[in-house]
């Protein structure tokens, strides 16, 4: 709250951002706050517009309209300051192959203008931020997908940014590897660094972001925490049915589920009870097996908002 | 423009670096190449060959081959590790998220390709300083028109890459431009001697016919006013290409 007083200004801040390619909307006016050391989600189906709000903010595409002020300042205006302050983990690594760890956080330090010194001292503490010491003299082309990847942020960390920008950190990676980087990712923000992600992991969002939004074809189709969204989308719990999709309005209506959504071959009821669903399901129609009774979670919020599209192939 | 010399240098650190590991196999083969054309045509070609220009064949020759391997220092790093940058390692995409432009990428990348064709350009001198077909004290001229070179051809070089949408163009870039300069260049023989009315004027386009001509002034001690002539071609066409260039990384980067 302290820090919320001494800076008024969100570190990221949208105001009815567009952007076309083309005849292709591509960003539909969209609105975002990144308050201070929080950590901010966009999430959204392929295509949906996450790389180019994120290309936004850091100032390499320019929007046809709205404003974009990070850490206060217009991007359009300094993005050089701007991108001194911040720090961007792209979507496909861009490693140099004939080169070892410690080499290519140099060759970034440089981008940043640092000294030698600041170089040497900000690589020996990534390398043990990153858990990169057993392989920092060996060729990146040696390495593995999980290495090259912890090595990426790195790169992104050299300037030690207050603004953190991952676009789709963990993609491709293997449990243990997520799961430490998501630890990674709670140490630097406790340290107050800002964290803007994207993400085609649910629970990954659920478990990093306090602020999400969803974007489907350029638009915020929704935006809250985690469990604003949960709330507000669907409800708490869910049970899911083998039915088949001509019986769906008639149990949807029985049983008056707030909301409902049909996945493949199930039927899945929100309610803020489901047990209680459950059991009026097994005496009325016995026929009917509940196959789960579940907390819901991000995974059906970006389902019921963006999942429709899929299921008839527009 | 919004050039920054400190920027512009790191990416020149970037390929710097790169370059310290793998120097090894790529220096010998361009280094080799002007060495051989020196061997075979100016000694083994040039003994049936009484004279040319007022020298032996090989004292002829020697000039244009310095700004050959100028030439083909710069045209290898802007060609293929230019357009592989740009468009599969996605090298270009990661500078721009830190405080280096577009503008300071382009020249980083212009100066190392004149760094590497001063290498290559070099590299061969000394060569030809130890075969002493590089009299002193004139020919210490020529060097700075090694990274003259070097800059005409990392900017045509470049602004070609950077608009083609396809590595197989460079074959052609190769094959139909590059070669046909070395051959037509004045180095081999006396170009003028052989054209005739508008054909001589036509020969001034050829882009390193000038680099060759500043060279062998240099070799032979002789100069003439008309040597500012092909100064000003280099400088020029430089400059409205980089112009050109920085237009076109900006486009490609930015959108
Ligand atoms: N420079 C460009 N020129 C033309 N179209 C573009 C350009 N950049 C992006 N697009 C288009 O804009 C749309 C959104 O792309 P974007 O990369 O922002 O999506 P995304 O949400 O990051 O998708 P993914 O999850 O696949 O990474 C896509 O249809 C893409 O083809
Ligand atoms: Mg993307």
């Amino acid at each position: 709250m302290a820090t919320a007083l001494e800076n008024p200004h969100p570190v990221v801040d949208l105001e009815r951002v567009t952007k076309s390619f083309g005849a292709r909307l591509v960003v539909d006016a969209l609105s975002l706050q990144v308050p201070r050391g929080a950590c901010f989600g966009l999430l959204g189906p392929n295509g949906a517009g996450k790389t180019t709000a994120l290309r936004m903010v850091y100032g390499v595409t320019r929007p046809d309209s709205g404003s974009i002020r990070v850490f206060g300042i217009d991007v359009g205006s300094d993005p050089r300051q701007v991108r001194s302050r911040l720090g961007v983990t792209l979507q496909e690594n861009a490693l140099i192959e004939p080169l070892t760890p410690v080499e290519n956080l140099a060759v970034f330090g440089r981008f940043h203008l640092l000294t030698e010194r600041e170089i040497r001292s900000r690589t020996e503490e990534l390398l043990d931020f990153l858990e990169l010491r057993s392989h920092a003299d060996v060729p990146v082309r040696a390495l593995s997908g999980g290495f090259q990847r912890r090595l990426s942020i790195a790169q992104s960390l050299m300037n030690r940014p207050e603004l953190l920008i991952l676009d789709e950190p963990t993609t491709g990676l293997d449990p243990a590897v997520r799961i430490s980087l998501w630890s990674r990712v709670d140490q630097l923000r406790a340290l107050g660094t800002t964290v803007l992600l994207t993400t085609h992991y649910m629970e990954e969002a659920e478990r990093l972001c306090d602020q999400l939004v969803i974007l489907d074809g350029g638009k915020a189709v929704a935006q809250g925490s985690p469990e604003e969204l949960i709330d507000r989308v669907l409800a708490a719990e869910a049970l899911e049915l083998d039915v088949r999709p001509e019986e769906d309005a008639a149990i949807v209506a029985a049983f008056g589920a707030k909301r409902s959504l049909r996945a493949g071959s199930r039927l899945i009821l929100y309610a803020d009870d489901a047990g209680e669903l459950a059991l009026r399901l097994r005496e009325q129609r016995p026929e009917h097996r509940a196959r789960a009774v579940r907390r819901t979670n991000l995974e059906d919020v970006f389902l019921a908002l963006t999942g429709a599209q899929l299921e008839f192939g527009a | 423009m919004r050039v920054s010399l400190p920027h512009v240098l790191s990416v020149w650190q970037r390929n710097f670096a790169m370059y310290r590991r793998t120097w090894k196999l790529n220096l010998l083969p361009n280094f080799f190449e002007p060495v051989l054309y020196l061997l075979a045509i100016g000694i083994g070609v040039g003994s049936y060959i009484s004279e040319m220009g007022g020298t032996s064949y090989v004292a002829f020759l020697a000039p244009g081959l310095v700004t050959v391997a100028a030439m083909n220092g710069a045209s290898f790093e802007v060609t293929y590790n230019t357009f592989v940058r740009l468009n599969f390692e996605k090298t270009y995409e990661s500078m721009l998220t830190t405080p280096v432009q577009a503008e300071d990428l382009l020249f980083g990348e212009v100066l190392w390709a004149v760094t590497r064709s001063s290498i290559y350009g070099g590299a061969f001198f000394i060569v030809l300083i130890a075969m002493g077909l590089a009299p002193f004290p004139y020919a210490l001229l020529a060097i700075p028109v090694i990274p003259l070179t070097g800059l005409l051809f990392a900017s045509i070089g470049i602004a070609f890459s950077l608009r083609i949408q396809t590595i197989d163009l460079f074959s052609f870039y190769f094959t139909m431009f590059l070669t046909p300069l070395f051959l037509f260049s004045d180095i081999f023989f006396p170009l003028e001697e052989r054209l005739s009315g508008a054909w001589l004027w036509v020969a001034e386009l050829l882009p390193l016919l000038h680099p060759v001509r500043l060279s062998r002034a240099a070799f032979h001690g002789e100069f003439s006013a008309a040597l500012w002539w092909d100064f000003a071609y280099i400088a020029l066409l430089s400059l409205v290409l980089l112009y050109v260039a920085a237009g076109t990384v900006r486009r490609r980067l930015t959108t």
